[in-house]
């Protein structure tokens, strides 16, 4: 229990490694659905290898999908490429690594499919066992009044017309031994050509362009972040004082009213100096909807020195603030 | 029971998780009803394809409608709609959001059933047994020389174990079948690809044209929900206090004696969590009769607020703060620190005047 609390934790501690988190659990999901998917070849000529490549390559495609759709870099990425100019410059090298990122971590599932398809051997032997010539092997069944083609179609079946030969073994492990040759190359391929990348790529690089290019796309996913979260408290605050003036509102309806003090009802969590703060003097929804609609075609500043120089007023500090104004 | 308690409470971190986490139990549902379920063909030309078709549309349409009944934002759509104009325009932006986060939510229980039915393929061959060409799938003497009816008798046969109908029955019985699933298999492979480029389109396409707009219906039609919850709350506390005052004043009235409330309210450090509790009059905020609160309750429907908060309001409670806790005097606001009980009853004094 305390090991997986501490690997989600490691896993959420930032960005990243979220979305390699769900990377990962992409690609055991894809080894999951294609255990538990029930692979039934038709052993027919016309209808065979249409059905095995479409088993092959249909759900790749649809984990790539899956895969940019869960990730969460795919909104950030949209949102930075699409947003007007306003205050803030726009960089391209941020949105190209984003969707560079974003591309290969949507292609680990895929990948993943389709070395397991070959390694397995299942879905080669369906597709190509009519192209297997069948005078390599002894016991073929001549008695049956088929043709061969047709014969070779119900290779992978456990049918009747091979009985218990081993005919139909023999072309069944050719035919894996090729899917599974096809499928090591597969990855001996795509290994060698990450550690070369890997390898070669601080020569051609900008190292330091790059560390300023993660900087930023990191920022802009936490940013936005950040942006969801102050929204939801806000709302949350928001929420709370609109009720507690309504009811304030009734009360003034039915007597006259004095010179009287406002009254606020705060619950236990809700008086710190920070409540105030929370609303951050937005307190009308025109504001608000003013707020939105600048977060997205306006984009403020890369400039925090204003707020940063601000002196800060607490009960815990108040004392140093206030002497410090004095 | 520690793992189950772990995800409760993640799940329950906020709204959308919830709905994301009875999302996914009510998919994991719909498999494991599907593997739970007998399904069996009755082999009768009549009755396959309307039984296998049932079997397949039917529980999809039951879950989506399950999905609804399960989605509290239901009930917060169905008030927003309804709800008279008052000092609050209606958005019809947000509406259309909120319906549709709650279809789509609902959507993903009835395309499990129907990718895990479509996967199996027993539906398909029920359904379409008696539509083969068997010439084609392989030269089985049965079918030559009988009858256009007993021909779809002994197709729609085809799909059931149980008995052993004619000598071919086994062989046409795995031909059959491994042709109807694979038609079957396709059919659910398209349709979960179908599913999962619209679902990207959408995602992907959106931000094109409206994230502006998005970001504010989005925006809103969180509040409206969090709105609820904190009016909720603040009923409950409502009547909770309204009680203690009503018991209180009553005992009042047959003693015969006036007491202070005061006395009841837990200070600072001696009780409570932080000493910020306000006494049960101020949490009244002045609703005090049956009239009043009933009037709270029914323009709460008719006439809700408008989104603005009172600027003096605002000024007045952090002016009050800075004031109150620099200066030390006596002050409009209650903010409960411990030095300043003497300004609290003072407060309450003049209210209750």
């Amino acid at each position: 229990m305390e090991r997986l609390k501490l690997v989600l934790q490691y896993f959420q501690s930032n960005s990243e490694s979220i979305s390699n988190g769900i990377c990962i659990i992409l690609a055991l999901v894809s080894v999951k659905l294609y255990t538990s998917f029930d692979f039934n070849c038709p052993c027919l000529p016309q209808y065979n290898r249409l059905y095995s490549l479409g088993v092959m390559l249909v759900p790749p495609i649809i984990l790539f999908f899956l895969g940019m759709l869960v990730n969460r870099h795919t909104g950030v990425m949209m949102d930075e490429w699409l947003r007007p100019e306003g205050q803030r410059s726009k960089n391209p090298a941020v949105v190209k690594f984003l969707f560079s990122a974003m591309l290969q971590r949507a292609m680990l599932a895929p990948m993943v499919w389709i070395l397991v398809t070959l390694l397995d051997g299942k879905i080669l032997i369906c597709a190509f066992s009519v192209s297997v010539d069948p005078h390599l092997f002894s016991g073929f069944p001549n008695n049956t009044g088929l043709d061969v083609i047709k014969i070779m179609a119900m290779v992978p079946c456990k049918d009747n017309i091979f009985g218990h030969s081993s005919f139909r073994k023999a072309v069944t492990r050719y035919v894996r031994c090729y899917s599974q040759a096809v499928g090591w190359s597969i990855l001996l391929f795509f290994i060698v050509l990450g550690s070369l990348a890997r390898l070669i790529k601080p020569f051609f690089d900008d190292h330091a362009r790059f560390l300023q290019t993660r900087y930023w796309s990191n920022y802009l996913d936490v940013e936005q972040k950040m942006f969801d979260e102050t929204c939801v408290l806000h709302a949350r605050d928001f929420a709370r004082k609109c009720v507690v003036q309504f009811f304030e509102e009734m009360r003034e309806d039915s007597v006259p009213m004095l010179d009287r003090p406002y009254f606020s009802v705060s619950t236990k969590d809700d008086w710190d100096c920070e409540d105030e703060d929370r609303l951050h003097g937005v307190t009308r929804q025109e504001q608000m909807d003013k707020l939105l609609d600048k977060w997205f075609c306006s984009k403020p500043q890369l400039d925090v020195r204003r707020i940063a120089n601000r002196p800060r007023l607490c009960p815990g500090c108040s004392k140093r603030s206030l002497s410090s104004e004095v | 029971m520690d793992k189950f308690r772990m995800m409760f409470q993640f799940l329950q971190s906020n709204q959308e998780s919830f709905m994301n986490g009875i999302c996914g139990i009510m998919a994991l549902a719909s498999a494991q009803m599907y593997s739970v379920f007998e399904f069996s063909c009755p082999c009768m030309p009549e009755y396959n394809y309307a039984y296998s078709m049932g079997l397949l549309f039917v529980p999809p349409v039951w879950f989506f409608l399950l999905g609804f009944v399960m989605n509290n934002n239901v009930s917060v759509l169905a008030e927003e709609w309804r709800r008279p104009t008052g000092s609050r325009h209606k958005d019809p932006t947000i509406l259309r959001y909120m319906f549709c986060s709650i279809t789509q939510r609902s959507l993903i229980a009835p395309a499990v059933w129907l990718s895990v039915t479509l996967m199996h393929g027993k539906s398909f061959l029920c359904a379409f047994s008696t539509s083969l060409d068997i010439d084609r799938l392989g030269n089985f003497s049965v079918f030559s020389g009988i009858s256009e009816l007993e021909r779809v008798k002994l197709l729609a046969r085809i799909p059931c174990e149980d008995e052993v109908y004619f000598e071919q029955h086994k062989e046409i019985r795995m031909v059959a079948t491994r042709y109807m699933k694979c038609i079957s298999q396709t059919c659910g492979w398209m349709l979960l690809l179908m599913m999962t480029f619209t679902a990207f389109l959408i995602r992907g396409i959106r931000p094109c044209f409206t994230q502006a707009a998005f970001l504010k219906t989005k925006y809103w039609s969180h509040y409206i929900d969090i709105e609820r919850k904190m009016f909720d709350e603040t009923c409950k506390e409502h009547a909770k206090s309204f009680a203690k005052v009503c018991i209180h004043q009553y005992f009042e009235s047959i003693s015969g004696e006036m007491r202070s409330i005061h006395h009841n309210r837990t200070y600072g450090s001696e009780d409570g969590e932080n000493g910020r509790e306000l006494g049960d009059e101020e949490k009244l905020m002045g609703i005090r009769a049956q009239e009043d609160m009933n009037k709270v309750l029914w323009n709460w429907h008719t006439s809700k607020p408008a989104l603005a908060l009172r600027k003096d309001k605002v000024d007045l409670q952090s002016n009050g703060t800075l004031k109150g806790y620099a200066n030390g005097e006596a002050n409009v606001l209650l903010n409960g620190h411990t030095s300043d009980v003497e300004k609290k009853e003072w407060a309450v004094y003049y209210s209750k005047v």
